[in-house]
């Protein structure tokens, strides 16, 4: 099939005005990467200013913990403060077959309710990306800016205990647990308890929602990532499938940015941003070259499974070829 | 435009309207992931409108419906009225218990393709991959 390329000027223009369509065509291109997405990168940065005003929100926590539904909340929440709002849902691509259930939206109109016509969700599959996010997130983000969004929520994966991509990609990041989600030595494991700016207890009807909060806050006062040390991560509760806590956490997003702003940590995290993807990006490139120098060292490989080297050397072998060409 | 060759086939599986049956929906979603399908699943009642904000917001390539409740008439004139309204010119396969006799009518109304109770696996995959030119 010979099918024209995008005329993306006019699709950015007609996104721009809010057609919702053009909108969900542009993060295609994104997210099929290559020239298409390049150009389409070239175009937004004539809107830059705008962007510098959409706030992205991250919101991370194991499988089950209520991301979704709490981000439907959130975007009605949102909604009722007059400020546009787009969502960049992350599922898993499978390793096997590529293929993936995006199913993050079936929780979010349970909690979106009359704001859906409102709100922008995009589902996306990660594509192979392991850290909880998929590449094209941050160029999602960055159209979605351009577009005009006042708000940008990205949720991940459900994630362990360091899958942390998120911290890098978003402005405020806030961590989901659960009632029964663990204890105080769970609390102070490092990786994923340190990131949060905003922590949320989910499910806060459920039994052992104190015991959860009591743990996060005893974490807390043995120290934090803060915002020129000055911010101690709120400990939020909600009950998302029914929308309790979700002004209050909407409360808690904005006081981190209004803190951001003013002490102009927002600027060093987009800094620290851009360098991530420009990391990923290369970091990606390496492993494109790596996986086909692989392929053409079977029998560096075979040797070494036949015992007449180590995989130390093998690897230092491979590794100096690379490097070589 | 559409995506390139070799990006994933992206679908939108939903109910709409009324009908409460959501194995055979599920075990296609399934089917679809396994084929390296990208599949937004939107589930239970929907409405026309709201599978059309999904799979222009999603750029899907295919829309799914799965029908049980005998309304595959009635709903496959609604969805399509739907899409017409917004422009929004996607194949639309049907899935579930769907009558033989109703095959022509559906064909006639711009379905593109109706998967009956026998389909297997590879007849879900292939005629959404022909639904989807790729």
């Amino acid at each position: 099939m010979t099918d024209p390329l995008p005329d993306l000027p006019g699709l950015l223009e007609r996104a721009r005005a809010g057609h919702r369509r053009s909108v969900g065509r542009l993060l295609s291109v994104v997210e099929h990467g290559g020239d298409q997405a390049e150009e389409l990168d070239a175009l937004t940065l004539t809107h830059t200013a705008q962007t510098d005003d959409a706030h992205v929100v991250g919101v991370t926590g194991a499988p089950g913990a209520g991301k979704s539904t709490l981000t439907g909340a959130l975007a009605m929440a949102l909604a009722g403060r007059g400020r546009r709002t787009a969502v960049v849902a992350v599922d898993p691509s499978s390793p096997v077959t590529g293929g993936a259930i995006l199913g993050d939206r079936i929780r979010m109109d349970d909690t979106v309710g009359p704001a859906r016509d409102h709100v922008f969700i995009r589902s996306m599959a990660t594509r192979g990306q392991r850290g909880g996010l998929a590449l094209a997130v941050p160029g999602a983000v960055r159209v979605l800016a351009a577009c005009g969004f006042d708000t940008v929520v990205v949720e991940t994966t459900g994630v362990g205990q360091v899958e942390i991509d998120i911290v890098a990609g978003a402005d405020t990041t806030v961590v989901v647990l659960n009632p029964g989600w663990g204890d105080a030595i769970q609390a102070n494991k490092a990786g994923i308890m340190e990131i949060a700016d905003v922590f949320v207890v989910n499910k806060a009807d459920r039994p052992g929602a104190d015991d959860t909060v009591r743990d996060v806050e005893r974490m807390l006062d043995l120290g934090h990532r803060g915002v020129d040390g000055t911010w101690r991560p709120p400990v939020v509760r909600t009950v998302a499938t029914d929308g309790s806590g979700t002004e209050a956490m909407l409360d808690a997003l904005d006081a981190h940015l209004a803190r951001l702003r003013a002490t102009g940590e927002l600027n060093e995290r987009r800094t620290r941003r851009v360098a991530a993807e420009v990391r990923t990006r290369i970091t990606h490139d390496l492993e494109d070259r790596l996986t086909a120098a692989l392929t053409a060292e079977s029998a560096t490989i075979a040797d070494t499974a036949a015992g007449r080297s180590t995989p130390g050397q093998a690897a230092q072998l491979i590794a100096a070829r690379l490097q070589a060409g | 435009m559409s995506a390139p060759a070799d990006a994933p086939v992206r679908v939108v599986l939903a109910k709409l309207g009324l009908d409460g049956h959501d194995r055979g929906i599920k075990v296609v979603a399934r089917m679809l992931r396994d084929a390296g399908c990208e599949v937004v699943y939107l589930g239970l009642r929907q409405t026309a409108d709201s599978i059309v904000a999904a799979a222009e917001q999603e750029d899907a390539d295919v829309i799914g419906l799965s029908m049980h409740n005998g309304g595959h008439l009635a709903l496959a004139r609604k969805m399509l009225d739907a899409m017409r309204a917004a422009d929004l010119d996607l194949p639309l396969v049907i899935g579930g218990i769907v009558p033989d006799v109703d095959m022509p009518a559906l064909t006639e109304l711009g379905v593109t393709a109706v998967l009956g109770p026998g389909a297997s696996a590879d007849d879900v995959v292939a005629t959404v991959r022909r639904a989807a030119g790729r």
